[in-house]
């Protein structure tokens, strides 16, 4: 409990001063299955990094999306909606 | 210029908000509080007052709208009464909660059923642990004044708490009183713009209105506890403040002819004139009672209230509304709660009196002070008094 | 940064992120989505408003948040309440000089289903009728899902909820689906669209165009939620996809009275592609999945006829 802020650490009225502060919300441990993209295969249509719904997909300098694991859920929409198969759905290893 | 003027406390409301240049001003038509905003909507409609009129579909969006503008930096205002508070109860809570200087000005009107759009307090002390500061005013100057002083108060960022001005219905609202409007000029001096520290800004984005967790939501509320704490001085301040700049003094009570007395009758709102003439005319037969007229109501500033209070043998507490089933009116339930712990306390009598409107007269109060005397002498036969119920005979 | 219109593939999407990584929507959720695409869309100079549902609880549990814009959650029926307020401040500061000098700021509700067609109605109905000039985003997710899966006015025909149980009596929701837009059209607003989230292009296009006309603007986007549709969470794109090809959601706007349908769908896929994808729908006999068939195939020759031509085109089945 003692990270826990005292309530005059708190911002004033309900409100939150950091915005985007749910990246310190892991959410990887949500994920079973982990998206794998295959760059020989990728035609870096972005469309992956469209429909993610955890903006876990960044597009890297190279210009390929790359996943950030720290965010991925493992929904498997950039899996399923990837024109060119270019991303597998692989059981993650405990 | 400051200008005398015959008015209504509704349009003595209006004058004092149009001076405090408010920027949103949302509300729905309800009666007694209609005038109010008619007579907003006049001066916006001609260009005397600069804000934008939002028209809204309920009371329920009226606080919502507020909320709203004053989130995003407005001065806003908004007046309600009776089943219009009621439509707004659950966002009441939200606007203390997110901490936004409103102020809202509210007619006091019974609550349905029956319907009745006459007096009583049972509208705002169904309200009245919402977080909101709540003054109860006596008349359509004090109205005016207290309107500007809301302002003031709201928006010290060391409160920043929203501000509900209580008028009892048609008996104030519609009564015409000569008022002295604040000169503008003043009232804005009075009254400066204060950046506040949370508003929705581009520039600055931040997240109102959080969801909370068992384990943060304490905390927040308790921000709201803690801030209400302060307002009673803070509101002698302001008070003092309004008084160098405009030469009139409320404080946070009124107490006549308390100093010596045996029996102090307790009231909010109008009750509280008429009782005066209920306290002369006693006094003249020889009986020693006072008035005390809480104007702070929310948060009661406990220790000021039984500084006052503490001296008499008996209080008598007149509540114009009903707690269903409880222990007595609200405002004995306070008074009574706030003597609990004392070895050594007055007696106290409740009389739930003026109920939808009924008149509370002289000889009505005359009579509930004799009823007191009686019951300091005699021993408390009744604690709770539902005052001129026809049917109902106590035997006092 | 606004996007340009001619945006030609989603490659074209603003890259600036407002909606952040770490937020509790479930997996595959489509409010996320629609959420970043909104806030890249109209970002920075944007303030939104959201009610009470999935999205608020999801995305602001103090001490997080995953808002990078101004954002504001007051109850759940009062968003176009709250936005109504928020844009009259900003056009009286701006007027007054006192704040938000020289830019255009967008207001923009996203609000759910149950939020807009149900117990946020009244509020949105005062709000699109007095003209602010703010957006306002249903994401049609087809029930209350944040409190469990319980039927709201737009839970469509037949459907499966936790309130519309399949029993010997019940088979699932009996009454039709709200049509919101129609509703938001008939206060005679200047631009009323459907959208998907199949079809990004069209939708941020929309989005901005609806931010950009002066006035109230409603868009009405479908939100396949994989939790309570009842389907895989990588399914929920192809879910809205399948709406929009079936001819269940058709995707037109209605710019100043005119009605124009911008995403045709030269031949249309039978119902059941899309119904039998959803678990919400197993329960379904074939000659109910008919009856839905025959129940759309009367929208879709509203549309055509309001269209002027066949925008929808015939069920083919491959």
């Amino acid at each position: 409990m003692s990270e826990l802020k005292k309530w005059f650490e708190l911002p004033i009225g309900c409100t939150n001063i950091e915005p985007g502060s749910s990246l310190n919300n892991i959410t990887a441990g949500w994920r079973v299955f982990t998206p794998v993209i295959d760059e020989k295969k990728c035609t870096k249509c972005y469309l992956c990094w469209a429909f993610c719904p955890e903006n876990a997909i960044k597009i890297a300098d190279d210009g390929f999306p790359k996943t950030d694991y720290r965010y991925c859920k493992g929904c498997g929409i950039c899996s399923n909606e990837c024109p060119a198969k270019a991303i597998t759905m692989i059981r993650q290893e405990v | 210029m400051a200008q005398r003027m015959a008015l209504s406390t509704n349009y003595a409301i209006a004058y004092a908000v149009k001076n405090c240049d408010v920027d949103v001003i949302a509300a729905y038509p309800i009666t007694p509080q209609t005038t109010v905003v008619e007579r907003l909507s006049e001066f916006v409609a001609n260009g005397e007052l600069d804000a934008e009129y939002i028209p809204v579909e309920s009371e329920h969006s009226a606080l919502s709208a507020v909320i709203g503008a004053s989130a995003a930096g407005a001065r806003v205002f908004t007046a309600t009464a009776s089943q219009g508070l009621a439509l707004m109860h659950e966002v009441l809570f939200m606007a203390s909660g997110m901490r936004l200087p409103i102020v809202m000005s509210i007619a006091n009107r019974t609550l349905s059923m029956p319907l009745n759009i006459h007096n009583d307090h049972q509208d705002m002390m169904s309200s009245r642990d919402c977080g909101w500061i709540q003054i109860y005013i006596s008349s359509a100057q004090e109205a005016h004044d207290t309107v500007i002083q809301a302002y003031r108060l709201a928006e010290r960022l060391d409160i920043l708490l929203p501000v509900c001005v209580c008028y009892d219905g048609y008996v104030l609202s519609h009564t015409y009183e000569p008022v002295e409007v604040r000169d503008k000029q003043k009232v804005l001096e009075y009254t400066p713009r204060v950046e506040r520290p949370h508003v929705l800004d581009p520039d600055k984005p931040i997240t109102m209105g959080v969801m909370a967790l068992p384990n943060y939501t304490y905390e927040f509320k308790y921000q709201v506890v803690d801030a209400l704490k302060r307002v009673p001085k803070a509101l002698e301040e302001v008070d003092a403040e309004f008084a160098d700049k405009f030469g009139v003094k409320y404080g946070l009570y009124e107490e006549y002819m308390c100093s010596d007395a045996d029996v102090i009758m307790i009231a909010l709102g109008a009750i509280a004139s008429t009782a005066r003439l209920a306290i002369d005319n006693l006094r003249s037969k020889g009986f020693r009672i006072g008035l005390f007229r809480p104007r702070l109501y929310r948060p009661i500033p406990v220790e000021l209230w039984k500084s006052v209070l503490r001296k008499a043998k008996m209080l008598a507490i007149v509540d114009r509304a009903i707690a269903f089933g409880g222990c007595g009116g609200p405002l004995f339930s306070d008074v009574a709660t706030m003597f609990i712990n004392d070895s050594e306390r007055p007696l106290m009598i409740n009389f739930i009196a003026g109920i939808g409107g009924r008149d509370v007269t002289v000889r009505d109060l005359e009579q509930m002070g004799l009823m007191a005397f009686k019951s300091l002498e005699e021993g408390l036969k009744e604690q709770c008094i539902y005052f001129g119920v026809r049917g109902v005979d106590y035997g006092l | 940064m606004i996007m340009d219109y001619s945006m030609s593939t989603v490659k074209d999407l603003p890259r600036e992120e407002y909606f952040a990584s770490g937020h509790r929507l479930c997996q595959g959720c489509p409010e996320a989505i629609i959420a970043r695409l909104v806030t890249k869309v109209l970002g920075p100079n944007l303030i939104v408003v959201t009610p009470t549902g999935c999205l608020e609880v999801s995305t602001s549990v103090y001490p997080e948040t995953a808002w990078k814009i101004p954002w504001i959650h007051v109850a759940f029926e009062n968003a176009a309440a709250v936005a109504s307020g928020v844009e009259a401040a900003i056009r009286a500061l701006q007027r007054k000089g006192l704040k938000y000098k020289g830019r255009k700021i967008h207001v923009v509700a996203i609000a759910g289903d149950g939020g807009t067609a149900d117990i946020g109605l009244q509020a949105l109905s005062g709000a699109l009728e007095r003209g602010h000039d703010f957006v306002y985003i249903c994401m049609d997710n087809e029930a209350y899902m944040n409190t469990g899966i319980q039927r709201s006015g737009a839970t469509p025909l037949k459907a499966w909820t936790t309130t519309t149980p399949v029993g010997s009596k019940w088979r699932g929701k009996l009454q039709l689906k709200k049509d919101i837009p129609a509703i938001a059209a008939a206060h005679g607003i200047p631009y009323v669209a459907v959208a998907s989230i199949s079809h990004l292009k069209d939708f941020a296009y929309k989005v901005k165009k609806a931010a950009e006309i002066d006035g109230p603007a409603y868009i009405h986007v479908q939100a396949p939620c994989p939790t309570g549709w009842r389907f895989d969470s990588s399914k929920t794109i192809e879910v809205a996809r399948l709406g929009v090809l079936t001819g269940m959601w058709v995707l037109y706007e209605i710019e100043r009275g005119v009605f124009k349908v911008t995403v045709p769908v030269p031949q249309r896929r039978p119902v059941e592609d899309y119904l039998m994808l959803q678990g919400r729908f197993r329960h379904l006999t074939k000659e109910e999945i008919e009856e839905v068939q025959r129940y759309v195939d009367e929208q879709v020759e509203k549309v055509n006829k309001r269209a002027g031509y066949t925008a929808i085109g015939p069920v083919v089945r491959l």
